[in-house]
């Protein structure tokens, strides 16, 4: 019987590519879908604010895992038998992402206060720039810690996609493990492999927060 | 001499609470107004009435040609003619004392870059904070903050300049600097509407005091209305602001 071999852990960190990749993917499409929905949750117009909340609601309501199998039998009742199971690994977690997301920076936003908007106002600023050169870099260096810390969540929960066949680095590790049954020794790689990603994450997290919470009042 | 501003039987309410009670006065150009009262007596509600940040259910407020009561009021080209100066200053914390001024002229006014950083240095100088310019405001005392905010919307030219108990967050020493900063604006021919607690100040510069009392102009006078309240109300108050100020600084 094959044991663990060199071969195996080249296997584990081709899937660990695809971990990262999932993760950036997320992070970015759901940091896009996510300021959009926050924006809308703020807004001076009712109906946008509560779509938005529905929104957050409903995909903060959802576990991932389900999430994933919605998005994956749903596009192929729509009739997109063919696609990969990456886009709907993507789709699952750039809508998961952009649901905490929008929250996170909704709450950053809104935590800027209200008399930075009413001096800018009396300055003439259009509401637009109101936001983009008053409130957003104020609210971004808020919002800086908890973004990363929640970059750790999203890494992590890109194992949930090999419920849809998408081979990353958990689903790579069962691959393995159902040839070689090591389970101990392949799963603790595995583990600190998620780890080695994860860790200087968490401790960026921290640094800004140490960083950033100097020379506030 | 014409009215920059003109209020007319201004009411307001906080729900069930009368705040403003058929409010009247004008103010002309090169005026300097000074509103005093207890707190609670609806002054700075006026004040934030005229730059219509508080709506208002009924009368007429016009400001520099505006006419606020309009719910077509174009509140950008209000908020061009009038700047107004807070109490807790309101700098923007992430940007340079330079940027702060520099934002609304470059933003707004499309002015270059290069002739906006000209524009800030000088209205620095104006309120004496030209050495601080690439400072934050968080490394400025209370009264540097609150000079470089009146430099801030300065920069604008605005006609008509809005000031709200702007030293009532100051110990004494920071409110002579920021106080000497204003009387330097009205002397040159600003015209200024101030809600204070200074009286030795608004009876040196404003040359017209507008006593409120429970939502009401109670009294409107120039200087000498201090020395000689016609109502018991103006006469307690005045009596009485030495303890208040104390109160007030704590």
């Amino acid at each position: 019987m094959p044991t663990f071999s060199l071969v195996h852990l080249e296997f584990l960190l081709v899937a660990a590519q695809w971990t990262i990749g999932l993760s950036i993917a997320a992070f970015v499409g759901g940091g896009l879908v996510g300021f959009v929905v926050a924006l809308a949750r703020i807004s001076d117009l009712r109906l946008l604010r509560i779509a938005a909340m529905i929104y957050i609601q409903l995909v903060q309501g959802t576990p991932l895992l389900i999430l994933l199998f919605v998005i994956y039998f749903g596009i192929s009742l729509l009739g997109f038998n063919n696609l990969p199971a990456l886009f709907a690994a993507c789709a699952g977690l750039i809508v998961y992402s952009s649901g905490f997301l929008a929250e996170i920076w909704r709450g950053c936003i809104e935590s800027v206060p209200k008399t930075q908007w009413q001096a800018a106002e009396c300055l003439a600023l259009t509401p637009w720039q109101r936001m983009v050169k008053v409130i957003l870099p104020q609210a971004a260096r808020i919002a800086t810690a908890p973004t990363v810390g929640f970059l750790v969540q999203i890494v992590k929960n890109t194992s949930l996609a090999s419920v849809v066949g998408f081979v990353e680095l958990a689903q790579a590790g069962k691959l393995i493990n159902n040839s070689i049954y090591e389970p101990f020794t392949v799963f603790m790689i595995v583990a600190l492999i998620y780890f080695a990603i994860c860790f200087p994450l968490s401790t960026w997290s921290r640094r800004l927060e140490r960083k950033l919470n100097v020379g506030r009042r | 001499m014409s009215a920059v501003v003109s209020l007319s039987n201004v009411h307001k309410q906080f729900g069930a609470l009368k705040v403003l009670d058929g409010v009247s006065f004008d103010v002309g150009r090169g005026e300097v107004a000074a509103i005093i009262g207890q707190s609670g007596s609806g002054k700075s509600t006026v004040l934030r009435c005229i730059n219509a940040l508080e709506t208002i259910q009924q009368g007429t407020i016009d400001v520099c040609g505006h006419a606020l009561h309009d719910a077509g009021l174009n509140r950008r080209a209000l908020h061009l003619d009038v700047g107004i100066v807070f109490q807790s200053y309101n700098l923007f914390p992430h940007l340079t004392v330079e940027q702060n001024i520099m934002l609304a002229p470059v933003s707004v006014k499309s002015v270059p870059k290069k002739e906006a950083r000209e524009l800030a240095r000088e209205v620095l100088a104006r309120v004496g904070m030209e050495a601080k310019a690439e400072n934050y405001p968080e490394q400025l005392s209370g009264g540097q903050q609150q000079r470089v905010a009146i430099a801030r919307s300065l920069a604008m030219s605005p006609k008509l300049m809005l000031f709200d108990e702007v030293t009532s967050a100051l110990d004494p020493q920071l409110t002579g600097e920021v106080l000497r900063v204003m009387e330097d604006l009205a002397r040159g021919g600003m015209t200024m509407i101030l809600v204070t607690h200074e009286m030795a100040f608004a009876r040196k510069v404003a040359s017209k005091i507008i006593y409120m009392h429970q939502g009401k102009v109670w009294e409107t006078g120039s200087g000498e209305m201090l020395d000689q309240p016609k109502t018991p109300e103006l006469r307690n108050f005045v009596g009485g602001v030495s303890s208040d100020q104390a109160s007030a600084s704590v």
